[in-house]
């Protein structure tokens, strides 16, 4: 049960859309969450914010009302609170500042969240996802390519797994020597074998080539590459860094490839922005969805000014030019940018969505972030700030990359198998802490950490909410083989789902996909239904039967989603003619707080076993209320 | 005059033809009064293309050598482009198909000509009748009545032989009143909300000028719609400035000295030539493919289309906040009352009326808001996107409006009857048409057209089975309540289905699209057989029961 840590009456949720009057309630703090109870609603409202998702806590200037605190979260939930007395507002701002941002990696979530789960479910957990099976799904090993165990004592790299996919060609010598010409020895390795064809796409960190330098073993690991796939010529070499960015590193002894000192290699720039302009242009975004009320040309020159759909569409582009390099030119590619896990991850990653429908499947997506972004070495807990750290390394490399599956399902809408809510789970977990998958920047830190022992792993956490998560329209894994979005600029959205999207308010009011999804379960029982009376109607010899009249009402079983319906303020600049007394009487209030509550505490359900039913865990989490001392 | 005179070189030989989603197909272009027809004498249609001369908004010519090029942009925004072996045959190609589709008489355009390949069944023109929607009302409130005072469009040529107006009006004070509205567009009854008895009224602005006149029989006329003791809003679809200015050529607007139960509210909505203007500039930032993404956001930002949304609708709810939160009667005007005014009326009905987001519903509302309330389509819908004529009565306002219900679609999407193709078929059919019913500008000239009986009724048409399955939306639930859609610029979105239409393939949405067809259906399917189970079980049940106890 969690423990309070603090409690403040008197405490106002301001709403930023509705002109709704603001909540009053009580504000508890637990070890995990921050809890805002509406007392003034006639049904208890809740809001759960974890600790973990907090980015930024700010203490405005006072007001008559009482003390603003704004805290902005990770996943884009923007909360203003305004609380009675100025003593408890700053007593509530520095525990969330402790709270939100731990010193020690053992004070994180994971370590203590305790789903109650026994020993062999939590390690069958972990074993969920074996990278070696999908390996083996490409057909490797194969006469090209081995898993080695080069790096089982990390000798090679320390960010990168024990077990790693080379070319065969490439010797023991080879590799180590390639090791010390790359950055932080972030050799080229496999990501994705494209098995019709033979065209691999491999992954590296920058050479060490400065202005002249050059590395013979690096150079064969190449050829070792390019060789592996003997039905091309060539192979490209991407640097998915802006050319001046690429070409500045070389005064540090970094730099890219030299065309003359490998043969056979086609060498191309992709501009992807660092991690530094990014992480610059989503604070641009944010402060453009908070703005109050802008008017149309506010926001989209702000979301141009922004900058951030010409980022999505950048990384988008790259990993199109991948795909078709791999499928259309059926030529290798190896791909790096500095140190190859921020931009490389990103690219890398998407070209195996574009090409493979497995990827586009839950296990498959599942194991794709797996492989290209935990085992490789994407310093989630530096890039999503876990720790108090420094504020530089935070960067939003994996939401952009979530952005991009998202725009792919805008344009391939029957291609995936789950739907958003699952891209936007993924994207929350990767900041909440409460499982391990995510914690630490490499697998080597993650032994050390000893998350395999002391944690859980996310996946069959969202495997058990798959009802939820699917897709209804998907076609299935034979549908579409390889995909080709169309990447000219006005095939991209603003993702309003993802960073507004905990202003209902701004989203379509009735939804397709709860709809459709509801199809999808009423659809299973129909039949059910069907075949029992089927096999009921012939064997029927005697009034007996009572069963058949206490079937459900199938022929007016409601399918309704639940609308949240109230009018905004239209009104703008003439003063407020319309503000008194509107009367909320089209509201479904109760289906909105259900929601509501099922939201949040969906964010504290606890697993109590692999086999345990939705159901069973919404039964659980209603008792997890917090302790009043 | 004959069409022959017009068509130079009726027909070419491989021609080859460009146009979006297809490869080049070679063929024999042949010119009728019509129409242009491209047709590679293959065995299947696709190769086939039959195109309205009405539909072409502009064309250019290109030769290199001998060879020509006529680049056709078209109204409902395609481009397609026929190359013409032939400097000759080209150029008289192309003056041809310049005067056919510019014919300034209405009787030569293909309605008049067109016969139909169907049966008939309900005559479309007699679908929407002002007598069966007063019937409707009677049977709600017996405060309104029918007026003809305008049987012989001359208190008000816009205005259709028919209105709604308050009962305690009589019609001399229906003329008086006539005579200080801009048009003679008096006040008349747009919609009564069932729910609290509130009305929506519209008209023109009045002539009040800058010294102020008054007409006391206006007073009345908008008074009597009152409750007692209740005060009505005033929208005014112009800015404050706007409407001030307007006294200065004679128009004006409520003085609230003289009308002190009304508050007047300013919703400024652009007209004419911004918004004919805000159209090229949009279409044009959507056909340019090679933008970066600066470019396009900046280009999509400078068209100022999703403002225009934006403001449409924001006037649209405040009238529906008015009537249905504040429950208090609303006169709507700009102007004239023709454009601005209808988009506001008909927008706020789709979101108060469950019965406007039906089909039939819809088009009674289009018949009824747009034509019948004399929306000027044929100077609105002359020209589209591509056109360079800048005429200043040219203007989407009509689009302006099918964007908005879409963008209510959008984020009500289980709440109408009717799917994104509806409402693209009306955008196609108001700019060029097989049908009458987008001829003329008001009933006045429908009538002086004859177009009953010399033309088909789109709605004829339309409201055959196997031609509204394509416009049914699978999500449909009716839904009785207020449906209030988000003006938040996040929520509003470019209309893909129109402007996107030609630039990008839609095949992935169409098959989506199809998914959720088949699924619901299943479900209705499987819905039904389990319930015919269920009855054979029960009376299989009663029959036995009924032998036993004998």
């Amino acid at each position: 049960r969690p423990h309070l840590i603090l409690q403040v009456e008197n405490v106002k949720l301001l709403d930023r859309y509705t002109n709704r009057k603001a909540a009053n309630g009580t504000l508890y703090l637990t070890a995990t969450h921050l809890i805002y109870v509406d007392a003034s609603a006639e049904v208890r409202k809740e809001t759960w914010i974890l600790h973990h998702h907090i980015s930024t806590v700010e203490k405005l200037p006072l007001t008559t009302a009482g003390c603003p605190l704004l805290i902005h979260c990770k996943n884009f939930h923007v909360a203003h609170f305004v609380i009675g007395q100025e003593r408890d507002c700053h007593e509530v701002y520095t525990s969330l500042l402790k709270l939100s941002q731990p010193v020690k990696p053992e004070d994180l979530y994971a370590f203590s969240y305790n789903p109650k789960m026994s020993k062999d479910n939590r390690e069958i957990g972990w074993k969920l996802i074996d990278l070696k099976v999908d390996y083996q799904r490409m057909g490797i090993p194969n006469d090209y390519w081995e898993i080695t165990d080069a790096n089982k004592d990390y000798e090679v790299c320390n960010t990168y797994p024990p077990e790693i996919v080379v070319p065969k060609a490439a010797s023991k010598a080879t590799v180590m020597g390639s090791s010390r010409f790359r950055s932080r020895g972030r050799i080229p390795v496999l990501s994705y074998l494209y098995k019709e064809n033979n065209a691999a796409v491999c992954r590296c960190s920058q050479p060490l080539s400065g202005f002249n330098a050059r590395c013979l073993e690096d150079e064969q690991m190449l050829q070792a590459i390019r060789e592996a796939n003997p039905g091309s010529p060539f192979m490209y070499v991407v640097d998915t860094r802006p050319k001046l960015n690429a070409m500045a590193n070389r005064a540090a002894g970094k730099g890219y490839e030299n065309e003359d000192n490998y043969d056979n290699i086609r060498f191309k720039f992709i501009g992807i922005e660092n991690i530094h302009v990014m992480r610059n242009s989503l604070q641009k975004l944010l402060e453009v969805c908070e703005a109050k009320s802008p008017s149309m040309s506010d926001f989209l020159t702000g979301l141009e000014n922004s900058g951030w759909l010409r980022h999505i569409k950048a990384v988008m582009d790259a990993g199109v030019f991948l795909a078709k390099a791999v499928k259309d030119e059926k030529a290798s590619v190896l791909v790096h940018c500095s140190d190859g896990w921020d931009r490389t991850a990103q690219v890398c990653s998407l070209a195996s969505l574009l090409l493979d429908p497995f990827y586009r499947t839950f296990k498959g997506f599942m194991i794709l972030i797996e492989k290209e972004w935990i085992a490789m070495g994407h310093k989630f807990s530096h890039r999503c700030g876990h720790l108090d750290g420094d504020p530089k390394e935070i960067s939003p490399v994996f939401t952009q990359f979530i952005e991009c599956v998202w725009q792919l399902m805008q344009q391939f809408p029957c291609a995936f198998e789950f739907n958003e809510r699952f891209l936007l789970e993924i994207h929350d977990h990767v900041y909440s802490c409460q499982f391990g998958n995510f914690l630490g920047t490499c697998h080597k830190e993650r032994e050390d950490l000893k998350i395999f022992e002391k944690t859980h792993s996310l996946w069959p956490f969202l495997l058990q909410k798959k009802q939820e998560f699917r897709n209804p329209l998907y076609r299935g894994f034979t549908a579409y083989k390889e995909l080709q979005p169309n990447t000219l600029p006005f095939s991209f959205q603003f993702w309003c789902g993802m960073y507004n999207r905990f202003d209902k308010g701004m989203h379509p009011k009735q939804c397709v996909l709860d709809h459709l999804l509801n199809c999808m379960s009423q659809k299973t029982k129909l039949e059910d239904n069907a075949s029992e009376l089927e096999n009921k109607l012939p064997f029927l010899d005697g009034p007996l039967l009572t069963e058949a009249c206490s079937l459900p009402k199938l022929g007016s079983a409601p399918s309704k989603t639940p609308m949240l319906n109230t009018p905004q303020d239209y009104d703008g600049d003439p003063p407020a003619v319309l503000t008194n007394g509107t009367v909320e009487e089209d509201i479904d209030v109760t289906s909105d707080v259900d929601q509501k509550n099922k939201e949040n505490q969906s964010k504290h359900q606890d697993l109590c076993n692999l086999k345990a039913t939705v159901g069973v865990l919404d039964s659980e989490a209603v008792d997890v209320k917090p302790e009043h001392h | 005059m004959e069409f022959a005179e017009l068509i130079k070189t009726p027909r070419v030989d491989n021609v080859v033809l460009h146009r979006p989603f297809y490869p080049a197909v070679e063929g024999t272009l042949c010119l009728t009064g019509h129409h242009l027809i491209l047709s590679s004498r293959r065995q299947d249609d696709a190769e086939e293309l039959w195109l309205l001369h009405s539909n072409i908004d502009s064309i250019e010519k290109r030769f290199v050598g001998s060879l020509g090029t006529i680049i056709i942009k078209c109204k409902d925004l395609r481009i397609i482009q026929l190359d013409i072996p032939g400097m000759e045959e080209c150029l008289n190609i192309a003056s041809s198909i310049e005067a056919l589709s510019t014919l300034d008489s209405v009787t030569l355009m293909y309605p008049f000509f067109y016969r139909p390949m169907f049966e008939v069944v309900e005559d479309g023109w007699r679908s929407f009748l002002p007598e069966q929607e007063f019937e409707l009302l009677s049977s709600l409130t017996d405060e309104w009545r029918l007026s003809c005072i305008n049987k012989e469009f001359s208190v008000c040529p816009s205005y259709p032989a028919v209105v709604i107006v308050p009962k305690s009006v009589d019609d001399e004070a229906l003329r008086k009143v006539a005579a200080f509205r801009h048009g003679g567009r008096f006040p008349v009854l747009s919609y009564y909300h069932k729910k609290n008895g509130m009305v929506m009224m519209r008209s023109s602005q009045p002539l009040t000028g800058t010294n102020g006149r008054r007409c006391k029989e206006d007073e009345k006329l908008i008074n009597a719609t009152l409750r007692a003791g209740k005060r009505g809003y005033i929208i005014d679809t112009r800015s404050l400035n706007v409407a001030q200015q307007a006294r200065a050529k004679g128009g004006g607007f409520e003085q609230e000295a003289h009308y002190p139960q009304w508050r007047r509210i300013h919703k400024s909505i652009e007209r004419f030539n911004i918004l004919q203007e805000s159209l090229i500039k949009l279409v044009e930032a959507c056909n340019d493919q090679s933008h970066n993404m600066d470019r396009w956001l900046s280009k999509l930002e400078a068209s100022n289309w999703l403002t225009h949304i934006k403001e449409i609708l924001t006037a649209a709810c405040l009238a529906a906040q008015c009537i249905d939160r504040e429950g208090a009667s609303v006169l709507v005007h700009g102007t004239e009352g023709t454009d601005s005014t209808l988009q506001v009326t008909s927008l706020a009905q789709i979101i108060l009326d469950p019965r406007c987001r039906t089909i039939r519903g819809f088009e009674s509302l289009v018949v009824r808001e747009w034509l019948q309330a004399g929306h000027p389509f044929q100077q609105r819908c002359a020209q589209s996107a591509y056109s360079n004529s800048k005429q200043k009565w040219e203007a989407p306002v009509f689009l302006l409006f099918l964007d908005c219900v879409w963008q209510i679609l959008r984020q009500f999407p289980c709440s109408f009857e009717f799917n994104e193709h509806f409402l693209i078929m009306l955008f196609e059919h108001a700019y060029a048409s097989q049908f009458g019913t987008f001829l003329g500008n008001n009933e006045n000239e429908r009538s002086k057209l004859k177009l009953q009986t010399k033309t088909l009724s789109l709605w004829s048409w339309v409201n055959r089975p196997q031609e509204l399955n394509k416009y049914k939306n699978p999500l449909f639930e009716a839904n009785s309540l207020v449906i209030w859609p988000s003006v938040a610029p996040q929520s509003l979105q470019l209309w893909e289905g129109v402007f996107l239409r030609w630039n990008r393939s839609s095949k992935f949405l169409d098959e989506a699209y199809e998914e959720m067809v088949t699924l619901i259906e299943y479900n209705k399917q499987l819905k039904a057989k389990v319930n015919a189970l269920r009855r054979q079980l029960a009376e299989l049940e009663t029959d036995d029961g009924m032998q036993e106890n004998h």
